[in-house]
């Protein structure tokens, strides 16, 4: 390593070299750097799954574009909107089909006396509204009231619920004054503000939700001929539709808007951006404080290399190589443990935290401009490197 | 005596290779400012081993550490190799520093390094060059002053004669045209302290390097080409023995 950063720099690896020498220092700043590199892996992990968790559902729906209520923001939380929007949408010229989509929370009593809060999704069963073969195989079945089907990937539920349910067993348990049998199964996959989902009959939905109506679904899910233009399509419909209480947007700008008001507007968002910030300050912190000490350590010696003659720019050279070489050693067991972590955190609640190849490069590079800025601030204290005090 | 010295333009000029006039020094300032220097005149001739006398708090330091380019020339002229160093840039300071050696009284070795490395740092500061070779010249310095199997030692595992002898090597091996020393024998055996200032009077008769120490030991007062006393901040003497 010597050797090649001696070829690498065109003068001795100083920086290197003095982290080398102290290896109880070297091996504290090193698990300090990947501590940070950890917090951030983690925060950026957890706001990928929120991110990943908000598109699964948009994903699964058999629709090119929603209409909702104006003032929706996520999936969940606009004001139904009138039926009769349907209806216009499928007087436009080019809308193959439009669907109503219900959805709402249903708290699930699980036989262990915990409860699991699941958003429900209420279908018209003769219209394919999910691209999800398992649902629509069996709308037959869920045409009849109080049949449901259940997300297999639903958390804290008990394994033997799933396992009944691919033998051929319903399961049956009671919501909400009524009794319902769940007959088959599917997968989405939880997320931040849901444990799973739950699909039924629209009429089903209204039984469980009698102060719901019919004629007031959350969404429109519009489905395009084949050939027609998305964009002008949206025009199309945002000019039939009226704009105060519809808002008529791709799946795409659904699943955008959704995304940015969860990261941006809610709590849980924030925090993992939060997280994020306080992970990069973490990092500023303990390489700054292992750099200054470094620089304070090597007074003497910084101003006997200039009393030599040594110009200011070899001692920022110094700082800095110490700085990218923290960088890199500190982020390499920080990316590899961050890898192990997603995998428990994922198995243990189901959220879909994945290390995209993206991520490691942003983190690195992230970790060079934290280690240089840290390196930046230590280089401070190489004013009190004095020669003229050597003597 | 006039002498050709190179300057650092590269040119080379026929002047002495140090060269004060009614220089004056200066701590502080308004109230509490205390002058430690007063109409310093000195003229030293190249290749000479000039040591400099004087009890604690006689200037002798401050002196060195002017003529080293370690501090600025504020009143008087300094003229080092060819260079005024009052009102001189500090760039032009740090490159006047790379044609002057340096021993200090401490060793000042850096710990992570080698002695073969801490002898290179006074190689690299020169910036490369094809013709030399850094390793090899460190090796030859390291031999000169007895340390060749020491090379790869740590500062460290080295006694503390052996570590000024590489900071003695260190302040050599790029050929300066001064060396400037602080007491370079306090921590060397009567032998070895004998031994560098014997080298250092060598290099001034192979080289024409110029010395300049400060010293309390006597012996090396033997070896002196000329001894300067400094008292109160004034050169109270100046002598040449004849041995």
């Amino acid at each position: 390593m010597t050797a090649f950063l001696t070829n690498l720099l065109g003068r001795l690896p100083i920086g290197w070299l003095q982290l080398v020498h102290n290896k109880a220092r070297l091996a504290a700043a090193i698990a300090g750097v990947a501590f940070a590199n950890i917090l951030i892996f983690m925060q950026l992990g957890f706001q990928g799954a929120l991110i990943e968790s908000i598109r699964l559902p948009y994903i699964a729906m058999n629709a090119d574009i929603i209409i909702s209520g104006s003032d929706v923001n996520t999936m969940a939380d606009g004001s139904p909107l009138p039926r009769q929007r349907m209806f216009e949408a499928l007087s436009v010229p080019g809308v193959a089909t439009a669907t109503p989509f219900y959805l709402a929370k249903l708290d699930w009593k699980q036989s262990d006396g915990s409860e699991r809060s699941l958003d429900i999704f209420g279908i018209d069963p003769s219209a394919k509204t999910f691209k999800l073969d398992e649902v629509n195989s069996s709308l037959d079945r869920i045409t009849l009231l109080d049949r449901a089907m259940i997300d297999r990937e639903t958390r804290n539920v008990s394994k033997v619920i799933f396992e009944d349910l691919n033998a051929g067993k319903p399961y049956i348990f009671e919501t909400r004054g009524r009794t319902l049998t769940i007959i088959g199964t599917f997968a989405i996959g939880g997320g931040f503000s849901t444990d799973g989902y739950f699909i039924v009959s629209d009429q089903t939905f209204l039984k469980l939700f009698p102060q719901r109506s019919s004629g007031a679904p959350n969404h429109i899910l519009v489905t395009l001929e084949n050939g027609q233009n998305l964009d002008t399509m949206v025009k199309r419909l945002q000019a039939r539709i009226p704009t105060y209480d519809a808002l008529v947007q791709t799946v795409d700008q659904a699943v955008t808007r959704d995304q940015r008001f969860q990261t941006t507007q809610k709590p849980v968002g924030l925090i993992f951006g939060f997280g994020v910030a306080i992970g990069i300050l973490v990092g500023i912190i303990i390489v700054y404080q292992v750099l200054s000490t470094d620089v304070a350590d090597h007074l003497r010696e910084y101003a006997t290399f200039k009393a030599i003659g040594y110009p200011s720019r070899f001692f920022l050279g110094i700082v800095f190589e110490e700085a990218f070489v923290l960088a890199l050693f500190g982020f390499i067991p920080g990316v590899f443990i961050s890898i192990g972590l997603y995998a428990v955190v994922s198995n243990v609640t189901g959220l879909p935290i994945t290390m995209p190849l993206s991520r490691p490069l942003l983190v690195l590079i992230g970790t060079f401009v934290m280690c240089g800025l840290s390196g930046a601030i230590a280089t401070r204290r190489l004013a009190n490197a004095n020669p003229a005090d050597l003597f | 005596m006039a002498t050709i010295v190179r300057n650092n333009v590269g040119s080379t000029v026929r002047e002495p290779p140090i060269d004060i006039q009614g220089l004056n020094h200066s701590f502080g300032s308004s109230e509490i400012r205390i002058q430690v220097l007063f109409d310093i005149n000195l003229t030293m001739r190249r290749g000479e081993l000039t040591v400099l006398l004087g009890a604690s708090g006689s200037g002798k330091t401050t002196l060195l550490t002017l003529i080293g380019c370690l501090r600025r020339v504020e009143e008087g002229s300094v003229r080092l190799l060819g260079n005024e160093l009052n009102g001189a840039s500090e760039n032009m300071l740090v490159q006047s520093r790379r044609s002057l050696g340096f021993i200090f009284q401490a060793h000042n070795l850096h710990e992570s390094l080698t002695a073969m490395q801490n002898v290179r740092m006074g190689l690299e500061v020169h910036g490369r060059d094809a013709t030399r070779n850094w390793e090899k010249s460190a090796e030859h310095l390291l031999t000169l002053v007895g340390l060749s199997d020491r090379l790869h030692y740590l500062p460290g595992s080295l006694s503390g004669g052996q570590k000024q002898r590489v900071a003695v090597a260190r302040a050599l091996v790029g050929n300066p045209d001064i060396v400037f020393a602080d007491e370079p024998t306090a921590a060397l055996d009567k032998v070895s302290g004998l031994q560098v200032v014997n080298m250092l009077k060598q290099l001034g008769k192979k080289r024409g390097t110029t010395t300049l120490m400060v010293t309390h030991d006597n012996r090396i007062l033997d070896l002196a080409d000329r001894i300067i006393t400094l008292d109160e901040g004034r050169i109270i003497g100046d002598e040449r023995p004849t041995y």
